[in-house]
């Protein structure tokens, strides 16, 4: 999505696709987390951020949600819902940073792990992603901020979340792009936004504020 | 009247018409048809209906095929439709035969099949039958609760629905063991529909009072069927709880229950305990009653879908779409609509219940943040227009088996 001169912006449409694989309890979860596919932990990781964009969940992840919801371990909800998704580049590394928070507290648990009702099971899912180009183009810095503030928040969320797992760096397409066009000021600031503390419409206004700041027009 | 493409983008913004645009440029050279087992009533034909046009107006070549049945064939796909339920039914081998001598008479029926053909329910899914010789995709779209089916229906059922290229069900619950893929499209409302369009205050008014109620006074409403797993016995409980506490009237109302013997034994037990408590108003309004319901829902002070056990719980999402602060049941589909405390509260019991609507009746601020909310997350989610673009990105990945189309996807990373 990005070339020397201009910046293209992708979106990405996603449909969800069930495992058929359900569990009840903690160490069910534990059991399952090694053998899902990576793209089941990035759904479940990542999923919420483009359901809803209205505020910002006190869980962060499906796990931490279902844990708090179903099986009342709300310490352990408290913990999954603390691991950093910045610290990560890989989801092999996400994926075992869960399975480490979950295996230290079964084993300070010291007794059986509660078992939810049926109704209640987690349900792995995964999604199938389409990457399409917008056919929106930015021929410079300016032209990008302008343009950031109009692109749809799955396209934003392309760029960003996903931008980062897909390169296996802390950066984002924005910020590379930004790089490459002289300005690693303006993507430092941009590397420095938090996407998991804003909603994205949150996040597109510093974004377009940035430009601003810098006396690029947004 | 049929609704058009452009009309939705004044609702769901340039940017969601613009994508759906962007999408079906990739997926016009296939056509697509759809084949339930009727073209009026119930919720599939209500769906496709409104959808079908809209894949036309995106340049889709869209067909939309009814099969064939007499009055036995339907009794034994309605026992079918209850044994997956989870309902106790009687199935006979007779009753296999029954579908099978229809899926054969259909069968011989059908011709010009789509590139990607959607069958919808277990009615016409011995159709499959067909595909060797037609070629295509074909895809099984499931919209009824499978979570516990009879063993007997589902073990006949797979396999059919092994044959095809993919499953699609409404909610994660609803995932079976099977070795095709299974996709999850969770249904939809339209917003300009009758039931869920916008109406002028003062026609809500007049409507809310037409029915005995006072517009000026609160309201809880819960617009359901009579139906022991709606509980509509513990929304009253609720409403007597709420009624120590803060002035309100209840409204229970659902369709007519004539044709439904449960349904009119539950319609006199809420009669009973209604007595004769003038702010308790129990309503059961003839078919086609939408623009009444729609009405009704945004006259409502809060709405409440207290079930025991509920499928996807559109009644949720239309009250959601109308900005209403909704107290659900914590089962099926409802725990999906209402993230809790967010855009809805979930209850467990009517003592739940009870507690959440006084705390929204002394809270008109925090009635208006869990309707805008919800409002917005229906409009995200739970839109036609959302579903017309699971249609498409299914027939982009029926064309696309096996590839995944960005690098997240694949693997076990």
């Amino acid at each position: 999505m990005t070339n020397q001169k201009s910046f293209i912006f992708d979106t990405e449409l996603r449909l969800v696709a069930l495992t058929g694989i359900k569990v009840r309890s903690l160490q069910e979860l534990r059991d399952e987390l090694p053998r899902i596919p990576g793209s089941s932990i990035f759904f479940h990781t990542h999923q919420e951020y483009l359901a809803h964009d209205f505020q910002r969940s006190a869980h962060f992840n499906d796990f931490a949600r279902w844990v708090s919801q179903a099986l009342r371990e709300e310490a352990l909800a408290e913990k999954l819902a603390a691991i950093d998704l910045l610290a990560f580049t890989t989801i092999r590394e996400l994926r075992d940073a869960i399975i480490a928070t979950v295996d230290e507290y079964l084993n300070d648990l010291g007794r059986p792990s509660y078992e939810c009702r049926p109704e209640e099971a987690f349900h792995f899912c995964r999604s199938r992603s389409f990457v399409l180009p917008t056919g929106i183009v930015a021929d410079d810095v300016d032209d990008f901020f302008r343009q950031v503030a109009s692109i749809s928040n799955a396209s934003l969320y392309f760029h960003f979340f996903e931008a980062r797992l897909r390169l296996g760096r802390r950066t984002s397409d924005f910020s590379r792009w930004l790089n490459d066009r002289g300005r690693p000021d303006l993507a430092a600031a941009i590397d420095a936004l938090n996407p998991y503390h804003r909603t994205l419409d949150e996040l597109r206004c510093d974004i377009v504020q940035l430009g601003t700041n810098t006396g690029t027009p947004a | 009247m049929s609704a058009h493409l452009e009309d939705y983008r004044k609702i769901v913004g340039t940017q969601v018409i613009d994508e759906l645009l962007l999408l079906a440029d990739r997926v016009r050279h296939l056509r697509l048809q759809h084949i339930n087992s009727t073209s009026v009533g119930g919720g599939v034909a209500e769906i496709l209906t409104r959808m079908v046009p809209l894949l036309r107006d995106l340049g889709i070549d869209t067909t939309w095929d009814v099969i064939k049945g007499n009055q036995a064939f339907f009794a034994v796909t309605k026992a079918f439709h209850n044994a997956l339920h989870g309902g106790e039914e009687t199935i006979t081998e007779e009753m296999f035969d029954v579908f099978r001598a229809t899926t054969e008479m259909n069968l011989g029926e059908l011709d010009n099949c789509g590139d990607v053909v959607v069958v919808h329910d277990p009615q016409p899914a011995g159709l499959i039958a067909k595909k060797p010789e037609t070629g295509g995709r074909w895809l099984w779209r499931c919209h009824i609760d499978v979570s516990t089916p009879a063993p007997s229906v589902w073990g006949f059922l797979r396999d059919y629905v092994g044959q095809y290229d993919a499953s699609i069900f409404s909610m994660p619950d609803f995932a079976q063991q099977l070795t095709i893929p299974q996709y999850m499209v969770p249904p939809s409302i339209d917003p300009l529909a009758d039931k869920n369009r916008e109406l002028p205050d003062d026609e809500v008014r007049a409507v809310v009072a037409r029915h005995g109620l006072d517009p000026d006074r609160p309201i809880l409403t819960q617009i359901s069927r009579f139906d022991r797993l709606k509980d509509p016995l513990g929304v009253i409980r609720a409403y007597r709880m709420v009624r120590r506490r803060q002035d309100c009237q209840l409204l229970l109302a659902g369709g007519g229950a004539t044709d439904d013997p449960e349904g009119a034994e539950v319609l006199r037990e809420v009669r009973e305990a209604a007595g004769n408590d003038p702010d308790i108003h129990v309503l059961e309004l003839p078919p086609f009653s939408d623009l009444d319901i729609n009405a009704l829902v945004r006259g409502s002070t809060i709405v409440m879908q207290k079930s025991i056990k509920e499928g996807f719980g559109l009644t949720v999402t239309e009250a959601l779409w109308k900005r209403k602060p909704v107290i659900g049941g914590a089962v099926g589909g409802i725990r999906l609509q209402l993230l809790n405390g967010l855009t809805g509260f979930l209850v467990h019991s009517p003592e739940g219940a009870a507690n959440r609507a006084i705390e929204l009746l002394g809270d008109p601020e925090l009635c208006s943040a869990l309707g805008s909310a919800g409002h917005k997350y229906v409009k995200d989610n739970f839109l036609t227009t959302r579903h017309i673009r699971d249609y498409l990105l299914l027939m982009l990945a029926t064309e696309h088996d096996g590839t995944d189309l960005s690098l997240l996807t694949g693997g076990t990373a």
